[in-house]
């Protein structure tokens, strides 16, 4: 039971200091946004310690709790990864918090829930663990969602989110039920071992279906994404630059281990729908967002886009697709949380921030932080020498080598076609002087431009040297290809 | 005759409570009033109740009644009461709108409701001697689903614990009154 324990400790760390500083953000009016703020940070930091001392200390591969939890490296490297993008969406929040007025510790503590719930859905080799983990996620994200309440555009995006979310859930639980009534079991590996004789039945099949429905829900795949836009405009810009990157990995985090642990057995029968899936994101993503003149909106697409990409991974399997989706994934969080950075920080100068002509004139007038955005958008477009070219390359390589080369003609072309739209804003802000829009008041964002800067430097380097990164995904997917 | 009644009994009680289930569940979007509806609810509870006693699951027949139809009904009565609405009004063309795509939805769900059925009609599902011992120990139901939640359960139990305090959470935040340009502090 005490190995048990002490496997869960960055989770117990991560989930005891959220609920501590519940507590302390009672004292003093909960307006000590300094504090809070690095009271919260701290705490990411810790359950980062803890879960380097626990991952070095624990044999690759052992199984917790009953077979309930399970600590690999590809586990371990995706918690890091959650850390991580909590950790900096933490840093971008505190100067808008502050400037808004909203209370800080409730705030931090939701963002620190949800990624207990992350993380338990990486480590999840039940399915049951995982699902459990996906609601503690998805029910803070729906509250961080509506948590700005002065916002009528954030009431809208919460119950949104809520709504399709339940639906999703439900969706997702049917399927699961199904699985677990022609099984007989919820386990990853007893699954994979009983689906694997012979022609599935018809009730796996239709499991399997409503599963992938609410798996590309999840992640927002096309025809599942209609909430996506909607509520990335809405919900306040740092939650949008949250659920951007966290949740989205996590819902990775847990397609992967599902499909490639517990339902490979199955590989052909799901290859065909997620592959038409992700085509059909891949296309629509892009080209919805083309027309785009709000930038949130336009991200949106492009995150939907992105997760388009990241299905090839998914479709590839093997070590090379498993690696090649943990490499994306951690290079979508630093450019997306950079390029979402610099919409906060055009938000605090005191633009609206939203429209792409806010964006004319910026270079001139923040060298610094529009040659990061510039980065930031050209890694989103994948163009060399950034982290999204590399990403890019370890992910259709996998593809081309898995023998999907049509889907990677259609990904590359519709990369191209991203260009557009990337570069619309590069446009903007190099080439026009945006003397008609002077910023109103300039209200210091220190934190924010930080993270802009540690993201920018995170994407050279990436780009540059991407050996140890990918090395790093290399070696967590041992376990899971292996089951 | 009587040899084919008692032989079917258990499945002709099944359909009676599944249709009363379905029906209160039919009430619940059809009845006007709330009050109804939220009556028609319990009805539908009661039955999925019945259901579980049908399956052995004793326990959770017990669980059924006194958690919804007991706490949740009274709740939602109680909300219902509190807020004070008569009839549901002006929601009827929005619906209607809709109907073609619910048709469209309710036949998708009750084809997959149909496989689960099928599903269930094959057999070969979750042992049912796992409901009534642990480790060949005959147990009571109630018992066994204790052990099932206290310890093979254990982390996704504590884990939904988590989930009800960001619920807490997430109703204090949502629901405090002060919107002021400055919270009360």
């Amino acid at each position: 039971m005490t190995a048990d324990l002490v496997a869960l400790l960055p989770e117990l760390v991560l989930a005891g200091l959220a609920m501590a500083l519940l507590l302390v953000g009672l004292v003093g009016g909960g307006r000590r946004h300094g504090a809070l703020g690095a009271g919260a940070v701290l705490s990411i930091v810790a359950a980062g310690v803890a879960l380097w001392v626990v991952a070095s200390g624990t044999a690759e591969g052992t199984r917790f709790f009953f077979g309930m939890f399970v600590l690999d490296r590809f586990a371990v490297f995706f918690k890091a990864l959650f850390l991580l993008s909590s950790g900096l969406a933490i840093l971008l929040s505190l100067d808008y918090l502050k400037r808004n007025d909203y209370r800080p510790a409730e705030y931090h503590t939701l963002v620190m829930l949800a990624t207990v719930g992350m993380m338990v859905m990486a480590s999840g080799s039940n399915l049951a663990t995982i699902y459990v983990g996906l609601e503690l996620m998805a029910l803070s994200t729906y509250i961080l969602a509506g948590y700005f309440r002065r916002e009528v555009k954030s009431h809208e995006a919460a119950v949104k989110y809520f709504v399709l979310g339940a639906l999703s859930s439900g969706i997702l639980l049917y399927g699961l039920s199904l699985l677990y009534g022609a099984t007989g079991t919820l386990d990853l590996a007893t699954l994979a071992a009983k689906v694997s004789g012979g022609r599935p039945g018809t009730p796996v099949l239709v499991g399997i279906a409503l599963l992938t429905c609410g798996f590309l829900f999840k992640v927002a795949a096309v025809p599942f994404h209609m909430w996506t836009p909607d509520v990335y405009e809405g919900a306040p810009t740092p939650i949008t630059a949250f659920m951007s990157v966290g949740p989205k990995a996590a819902a990775f985090a847990m397609f992967l281990r599902v499909y490639l642990g517990g339902l490979e057995p199955l590989a052909d029968q799901w290859r065909l729908f997620v592959a038409v899936a992700a085509a059909l994101t891949m296309v629509w993503g892009n080209v919805a967002a083309l027309t785009q003149d709000n930038v949130k909106r336009m991200l949106a697409y492009s995150s939907i886009a992105h997760a388009g990409y990241a299905l090839l991974g998914l479709m590839a399997g093997g070590q090379n697709g498993l690696q090649s989706v943990m490499f994306y994934m951690l290079v979508y969080t630093v450019t997306n949380l950079g390029a979402f950075g610099f919409v906060i920080l055009l938000e605090s100068r005191g633009f609206a921030g939203e429209t792409v002509n806010d964006y004319a004139g910026m270079a001139r007038k923040h060298p610094v932080a529009a040659f990061g955005m510039l980065l930031f958008l050209l890694s989103l477009g994948g163009i060399p020498p950034t982290a999204g070219f590399m990403g890019k390359l370890y992910l259709f390589a996998a593809a081309v080598q898995a023998g999907y080369v049509w889907l990677v003609v259609v990904a590359v072309l519709m990369s191209a076609v991203s260009l557009y739209y990337y570069l619309r804003i590069v446009l903007q802000m190099y080439l026009r002087d945006g003397a008609d829009a002077e910023p109103a008041a300039l209200l210091a964002a220190p934190w924010t431009e930080r993270v802009i800067v540690a993201c920018a430097v995170a994407v050279l380097v990436i780009g540059v040297l991407p050996g140890p990164f990918g090395e790093a995904a290399r070696a967590t997917v041992s376990v899971l290809a292996g089951k | 005759m009587l040899a084919w009644f008692l032989a079917n009994f258990s499945a002709m009680v099944f359909y009676c409570l599944a249709a009363v289930a379905v029906a209160g569940a039919v009430g619940v979007i059809a009845f006007r009033s709330p009050v109804h509806a939220a009556l028609s609810l319990l009805g539908s509870f009661l039955a999925v109740a019945g259901v579980f006693v049908l399956l052995h699951a004793e326990f959770l027949a017990a669980v059924q009644i006194l958690v919804y139809a007991g706490g949740v009904m009274v709740l939602f009565l109680f909300v219902i009461m509190l807020v004070n609405v008569r009839t549901l009004t002006g929601e009827g063309q929005y619906v209607r709108r809709l109907v073609p795509a619910a048709v469209v939805l309710g036949i998708v769900l009750a084809v997959l409701i149909g496989v689960g059925v099928v599903a269930g009609g094959q057999g070969a599902v979750a042992d049912p001697a796992a409901l009534t011992a642990v480790a060949g120990v005959p147990l009571g139901n109630t018992e066994a689903v204790g052990w099932s939640l206290y310890r093979d359960y254990l982390l996704p139990f504590e884990v939904v614990s988590l989930v009800l305090l960001v619920a807490m959470i997430g109703a204090i935040v949502l629901g405090r009154k002060d919107l002021g340009a400055k919270e009360g502090a």
